[in-house]
């Protein structure tokens, strides 16, 4: 194991010789675009794949919810190719690899889960987050700062993209609430012929802003909002605030929340007096199979609102007939909340703006035999923000300046009914003004 | 907290007039307290906007509730009366009984036994539960525990913090994250009516049953050998040795008891939310401590007592305190008031209602 002094110093001159070549030659390789951005480029060295970052809640109660958007954005991967064979196509040449992060449902989630993707300087977009907690103010700053796009599929707080508050780099497949909120209210006063209804939510943005554009839209039609309450998440006695709200017997009861509390809620309305025979409704984020179990026969009979599936305005007959045999086939049941079919818009945007603005190393724009290929951070996130009209099978998506993508939105009620939800007994076309 | 008995009162006065200052703010803050609640009350009264229906049912429900945190509290205080120890993990042998009796259940529910013998299955659920709740914690104070009770203090109650998150995430690693749903028993669906006051059957049998085990577990510490060694070693450990006691089978046995009561407390919750999920133990393990101060921990029937307490505060508290006052959505701020009146029981009695009364401290 001796090695002479000569032979030492010799290692050290060409570890420093190769250091400094690996140096030179990255910054001559390097293209005038990625200089010129502010955020610099992406670079995805031949015969390595792209990362996509996502950002959904994939553990806790609401892992149905996140894990049904995750394959969405598998699938999308799945189909570059123009086939669902279980495989990753390619873009320019290179594999989709993914950088699985969880949102939590929750602001520290978001935080931990974006600062795990903003650290990894491989990750091209993120996909997320799943809830809007994780996203307002947390993963929408810390992934803007670094100049890294996020999509989300399933946010639909009315804040994420008020002009105020709106990140640079942050945009949303899923519909604004000032959607859902202004379609429930609607349902609710003229389709059910509510005049007083109560909501409840959970102190989340979600929940909060949906119940506050669903109260203000219902005051606006001529109804009054007997009570709004609030329930810490966790808890699982909700009898006392169901009681208070019991006293004002409001025709409706509107609780925008997720799925364990919104079962506990719903089971434990129907034995409150002064409910009994309120109509109950919730949203989105109870749209899924972990809640139609756990709140078992009590939601016999409620409503619930989401994006309307089969008022997609995109190809039905691919979504029918391609995307969903291979959802089954692929993960084995049936998709358990309705993101997915947004993740899997957004994903694909992503990766047409990701083909748009690829350059190879003379700053070309890239192709299959590229090799080595640069995506330009800000210039990336400039072509998301410029989409217009791209087919999803959401419908036509066009993005406005504030990052809603989803600008127009048909809102579905389905009813439960034995367990199961039904097919949409109402839906409205919605339209985001300013 | 365990200073020679002494007439009521005089060893909490000294502090305070050692202290004019504290006290005054003390007291101020009290009377705010008091002043909130009594003007808050009143003004939810003048408004009417409950009937006397509503305040049954709320006290009811708070009753169902505290009688939950009243079974688990008494494992908190039996191992405090003993050992002196916080077992924090309690909230997860509560889960893990629960959870192990789920599986039974929905067996149970898919062969239809469940509505055919419901009495009989309901037994079956509450033996299961009972059973392994208690072995959890033999198990938790054999190898958490022991190996430190002679270590400082602090060491055991790192490890119960330690060892309530394992069991937490254990079980998430083997039954997954997501909420369960608890299959239903008929007979226990509907209300009864008690005295003209209509009853939730789940509720009604939840405060019964917790009447029965409290009774059961008073005559056990009050009257049997292992009850007395358990207050004998409570006492002091050494002479209880010396007198012939075996102090690690006299723990073995406090720490069965009160896993055994948290695994019937898990099946009666149960009944009433319907609900499974690994971290179910946290909040109510939470509470059930907090129940256990103020009722004075190291007492039976304070556990019970601080249980129904803080259920009953919890659930008639935001309503009438709060309405009143015209504070928006004021269940959000539940937690505020339960301890808010706990802050202020503290100041007036130390050491809870039951604190200083040494007969009853297992």
């Amino acid at each position: 194991m001796k090695r002479s002094r000569t032979g030492k110093l010799l290692l050290v001159v060409a570890a420093f010789a190769m250091i400094a070549a690996a140096c030179g030659g990255g910054s001559t390789a390097t293209p005038d675009k990625c200089t010129s951005d502010p955020f610099g480029c992406v670079e995805v060295k031949a015969g390595t794949p792209i990362t996509v970052g996502t950002l959904l809640v994939i553990s806790g109660p609401n892992a149905a919810l996140g894990q049904d958007s995750q394959n969405g954005v598998v699938l999308a991967a799945d189909y570059l190719d123009g086939t669902f064979d279980a495989k990753s196509g390619q873009i320019d040449g290179h594999d989709i690899s993914f950088d699985n992060q969880d949102d939590g449902c929750s602001a520290e989630g978001g935080q931990t889960g974006a600062q795990a993707l903003a650290s990894n300087p491989d990750v091209v977009g993120v996909i997320g987050t799943s809830c809007s907690s994780a996203a307002q103010g947390v993963a929408d700053k810390i992934l803007s700062d670094k100049g890294i796009v996020l999509i989300s599929p399933s946010n639909t707080g009315p804040a994420l993209t008020s002009p105020s508050q709106h990140q640079p780099f942050y945009l949303r497949t899923a519909h604004n609430d000032k959607l859902q909120g202004a379609a429930v209210a609607d349902f609710a006063y003229n389709e059910l012929g509510a005049r007083t209804a109560a909501t409840i939510h959970d102190g989340s943005p979600y929940a909060d802003g949906l119940q506050q554009v669903f109260a203000d839209t219902f005051q606006q039609l001529g109804g009054t909002i007997t009570a709004q309450e609030a329930i810490q998440v966790g808890e699982t006695d909700f009898t006392s605030v169901l009681t208070s709200i019991g006293t004002s017997t409001p025709d409706v009861l509107y609780y925008p929340i997720f799925a364990a509390e919104g079962a506990l809620i719903t089971q434990q309305a129907r034995q409150t007096a002064g409910l009994e025979n309120a109509t109950l409704i919730g949203s989105d984020g109870m749209t899924s199979t972990d809640f139609l179990n756990a709140a078992g026969s009590a939601a016999d009979g409620m409503y619930l609102s989401g994006p309307d599936l089969t008022a997609f305005g995109g190809d039905q007959s691919f979504y029918t007939n391609d995307f969903l045999p291979a959802y089954r086939a692929q993960f084995g049941a049936d998709p358990a909340a309705v993101f997915h079919a947004h993740a899997y818009d957004a994903t694909n945007m992503l990766f047409a703006a990701i083909k748009e603005v690829a350059i190879d190393s003379k700053g070309d724009p890239a192709t299959d035999s590229s090799g080595t290929i640069f995506v330009p951070r800000t210039a990336l996130k400039d072509a998301l923000f410029a989409t217009s009209n791209f087919p999803g099978i959401t419908g036509n998506l066009t993005c406005n300046a504030d990052g809603d993508c989803q600008t127009t939105a048909t809102i579905a009620m389905v009813q439960v009914e034995n367990g199961a939800m039904t097919a949409p007994v109402w839906s409205k076309q919605m339209t985001l003004g300013n | 907290m365990n200073a020679a008995p002494s007439p009521s009162g005089s060893t909490r006065r000294i502090p305070f007039e050692r202290l004019p200052v504290r006290r005054i703010i003390l007291v101020a803050l009290s009377l705010a307290i008091i002043y909130g609640v009594v003007a808050g009350s009143a003004a939810t009264l003048r408004l009417g906007q409950f009937t006397g229906a509503n305040w049954r049912q709320l006290v009811i429900n708070g009753v169902a509730r505290g009688s939950v945190y009243a079974l688990i509290a008494i494992g908190y205080t039996l191992v405090y009366g003993v050992l002196f120890m916080i077992n924090f993990a309690h909230g997860e042998v509560f889960t893990s009984g629960t959870y192990a009796a789920y599986f039974v259940a929905v067996g149970f529910a898919g062969s239809g036994f469940l509505n055919t013998h419901p009495l009989v299955s309901i037994a079956i659920l509450l033996v299961i539960s009972m059973t392994v709740s208690m072995v959890v914690a033999i198990v938790l104070e054999r190898l958490a525990y022991r190996p430190l009770r002679g270590a400082p203090r602090l060491v055991p109650l790192i490890t119960a913090i330690g060892a309530s998150l394992f069991l937490q995430y254990t079980m998430r690693g083997l039954f997954g994250a997501n909420v369960r749903s608890y299959p239903e028993i008929d007979v226990l669906q509907g209300t009864w009516n008690i005295f003209g006051t209509e009853i939730l059957r789940k509720q009604a049998i939840v405060i019964v049953s917790a009447l029965v085990l409290w009774i059961v577990l008073y005559l056990v510490v009050a009257k049997t050998r292992t009850g007395r060694s358990m207050r004998a070693v409570g006492e002091d450990r050494e002479i209880a040795a010396l007198m012939g006691i075996d102090v690690d089978r006299t723990i073995v046995a406090t720490f069965a008891i009160g896993g055994a009561l948290a695994g019937a407390a898990g099946i009666l919750f149960v009944f009433v939310f319907n609900q499974v999920i690994f971290i179910m133990g946290f909040l109510p393990g939470l509470k059930a401590f907090t129940a256990a101060v103020l009722g004075g921990i190291g007492s039976i029937s304070g556990a019970a007592v601080g249980g129904l307490v803080l259920g009953i505060l919890e659930a008639v508290g935001p309503n009438l305190f709060l309405t009143g006052a015209a504070v928006p959505s004021p269940n959000q701020l539940q937690p505020v008031v339960a301890f808010g009146i706990l802050v202020l029981v503290l100041i007036f009695l130390p050491g809870g209602f039951f604190g200083a009364a040494g007969d009853e401290r297992a």
